[in-house]
């Protein structure tokens, strides 16, 4: 025990003189889960908060694009401004650029009329599939001219569908309310009254989205849950970059023979390194927690929420910083010089979250990707964050995310203790 | 040369080759060495000094042959065994970042000793060794030769009855070299058995009493130093070690 007890001091010595190491355990990961955080935090806003910069450019004269450009407004994802006059490509981009705008619409001149032409050609048809005839049924509408849709190409394909969806509603609407009026002018001869018509058109089906939650709480998810836990994960497995050259930098040092020659095995020095490294890990997320819970409203961030089941929280904790630990002894035992064990250790950490799903959703992976995605430790990681932070679940939730991690965590130390053999170090 | 008393090592009819390197390998061969002995071990380069010194500390194993230690078999991690010896590697063997206060508390407990015994001998060797002064500086800032004989204390703190040193002084001024010979033969006068190899032949003529030569990783001459200068007619050891070995250069790759 005191033997243990003097290599965990040595080794906390070395680890607090090893400024690098310490940054890079620490203040990288801060500074990466405040930036993600506020980055996807602002992506969030942009779409439900904060408007989307809209330029329109109306070539039209009629009332359906006047009405599509307040079905736009009436979305409230867009912040519309207008220009006049028949603007070319060149000048839309000027005007996107002036007005700093990242969308850009053009409505092409005639919109109304052919819109209205194809409202009544749609009109006709539907009535005479009723028996009826009505005059729309002479009108033969050719297609309406396209929008045309500009946009900053730093717009993610996510905001960019979801823009093209909220145009084509706004559209659907006015196309729909032109039809409609066709039809009721072509049965009744008369106007459709505007109270009618607001009922028909506006009187739409609401949509709750409630997050289901396992402890039935109603939290709203947002970008800090998303991001703390995931993020921490990363920093857990970041100490790669101090551990693993550690263990590299004893090992090609004098140390490492004069360690064989003493009367103590050489294993007390692996399970000091995983006492202390783990400790690190812990205080690795207890930082990076607290930084959300604490720091994050003073940047303009959502708070971190804790999971109701704080011990179901420290023992994923210290499975996941086991597990990392496992993983960076692994690789220091492999690695013949430090520079292969930051270099692989970096890159590998880096694939292992992508096909973890800390910068993918695991979900929206396909094939390949979603059964490798089970073989990364931070997949399961992530999993057991996600079901307590997002879900409100507790330890018996977690349970199955923790025990493929505890069996990776087993499957490195086993291949660590081969390594140790093969390479006669132990 | 025949030894009566008890024997410190005792190489019997040992074979040993690096798996897939021919180059360096041993084959029956014998080395005794007596228990107080100041003992030299001398070769060019790859004769096979630093592999022979591997095996006598357990850090290689034997393929044939035995290797004992004070009576007992040497073997990998062989924690009985490791508890009678202390190394001095070449390199420095010790955490850079630590000071050598840190360095002895930690070695002192990888060497078996107790927290109050650890603190006892830090301090008796800091002062003998002259490193009293800078005992909490990180050894990463001390001169080359203030990080020998960090390398030494850590060697000996357990007061070992066998001392491996390789090459204890390379690098040093002449002040730290005597410093650490004294030392050694302090120690040897309480019966520390020093077994000591270098390629500065003039330091083992202070040091040793017994030396071998070594070459192509057979003894090619073993005996007391003065026997064997008499013996070949030669006035020195370097120019024994000259006619012994010839004047080829050696690469040890």
């Amino acid at each position: 025990m005191f033997k243990l007890k003097a290599t965990i001091i040595k080794d906390v010595r070395i680890l607090l003189r090893d400024k690098v190491g310490i940054s890079l355990m620490f203040v990288m990961p801060i500074i990466l889960v405040v930036v993600v955080t506020s980055i996807q935090n602002s992506t969030f806003q942009l779409v439900n908060k904060n408007r989307l910069p809209i330029v329109i450019n109306n070539n039209d004269t009629g009332q359906a694009s006047k009405q599509l450009i307040a079905a736009i407004n009436k979305i409230g994802m867009f912040k519309v401004s207008q220009v006049s006059g028949d603007q070319s490509e060149k000048q839309m981009t000027d005007a996107m650029h002036q007005k700093d705008a990242t969308l850009g619409v053009i409505i092409p001149a005639n919109f109304s009329v052919k819109v209205s032409a194809k409202s009544k050609s749609i009109a006709g048809k539907a009535l005479k599939s009723f028996g009826l005839e009505g005059d729309s049924v002479k009108h033969e509408a050719g297609d309406i001219d396209p929008l045309t849709v500009y946009y900053n190409p730093i717009l993610q394909e996510s905001i960019r569908l979801s823009v093209q969806g909220a145009i084509r509603s706004a559209l659907q609407l006015v196309e729909s309310r032109e039809t409609l009026r066709s039809l009721y002018f072509s049965i009744n001869e008369k106007q459709l009254p505007e109270k009618l018509e607001n009922e028909m058109l506006n009187n739409k089906t609401a949509i709750n989205e409630i997050p289901v939650s396992k402890d039935g709480t109603r939290t709203t998810p947002n970008a800090t849950q998303h991001n703390v836990p995931a993020w921490t994960i990363f920093a857990m497995f970041f100490i790669i970059m101090s551990l693993g050259g550690s263990v590299v930098r004893e090992k090609v040092s004098g140390s490492f023979i004069r360690l064989k020659t003493l009367p103590t095995n050489y294993m007390v020095g692996l399970l000091s390194k995983q006492i202390v490294y783990l400790l690190v890990t812990m205080l690795q997320a207890a930082v990076i927690f607290s930084i959300g819970i604490w720091l994050f409203p003073f940047f303009g961030l959502p708070a971190l929420n804790l999971p109701a089941d704080i011990s179901a929280l420290v023992i994923v904790t210290i499975v996941c910083g086991w597990c990392a630990v496992s993983y960076a002894i692994c690789v220091g035992v492999f690695a013949d010089t430090q520079e292969q064990a930051n270099g692989f250790g970096a890159v590998s950490i880096v694939i292992l979250a992508c096909v973890g799903g800390l910068m993918v959703p695991s979900f929206a992976m396909q094939g390949f990707f979603k059964s490798a995605a089970d073989i990364s430790p931070m997949h399961w990681c992530l999993q057991a964050y996600y079901t307590l932070f997002l879900e409100g679940g507790k330890l018996k939730d977690v349970v199955n995310n923790i025990i493929p991690l505890f069996i990776i965590t087993l499957v490195f130390q086993f291949v660590t203790f081969i390594g140790l053999k093969r390479k006669n170090l132990i | 040369m025949a030894i009566t008393g008890p024997l410190a090592i005792d190489v019997e009819d040992m074979g040993f080759r690096y798996p897939g390197n021919p180059d360096v390998s041993f084959s029956k061969l014998n080395l005794k060495v007596a228990k107080g002995e100041r003992f030299g071990l001398f070769g060019p380069n790859g004769a096979g000094k630093t592999t022979l010194i591997s095996l006598m500390t357990g850090l290689l194993t034997a393929d044939e042959g035995h290797i004992k230690l004070l009576g007992q078999e040497v073997g990998r991690q062989n924690n009985a065994v490791n508890k009678l010896f202390g190394f001095v590697p070449q390199d420095f063997s010790f955490y850079q970042e630590l000071s050598p206060v840190e360095n002895l508390q930690f070695f002192g407990a990888w060497s078996g000793l107790d927290k109050k015994t650890i603190k006892q001998r830090t301090n008796e060797l800091l002062v003998i060794l002259g490193l009293d002064e800078v005992r909490n500086k990180p050894v990463e800032k001390f001169s080359g030769g203030m990080k020998r004989r960090v390398n030494l204390a850590i060697g000996v703190i357990h007061k070992p009855a066998v001392i491996f040193l390789d090459e204890p002084t390379v690098g040093v001024d002449v002040q730290t070299r005597h410093a650490i010979i004294d030392y050694l033969l302090e120690l040897n006068k309480g019966g520390t058995t020093l077994i000591y190899t270098s390629h500065q032949l003039s330091e083992a003529e202070d040091l040793c009493r017994q030396v071998a030569l070594i070459d192509n990783g057979k003894i090619i001459a073993q005996d007391s130093l003065d026997k064997l200068m008499a013996d070949h007619k030669q006035e020195s050891l370097e120019q024994m070690f000259l006619n012994l070995t010839g004047k080829d250069l050696r690469n040890d790759v």
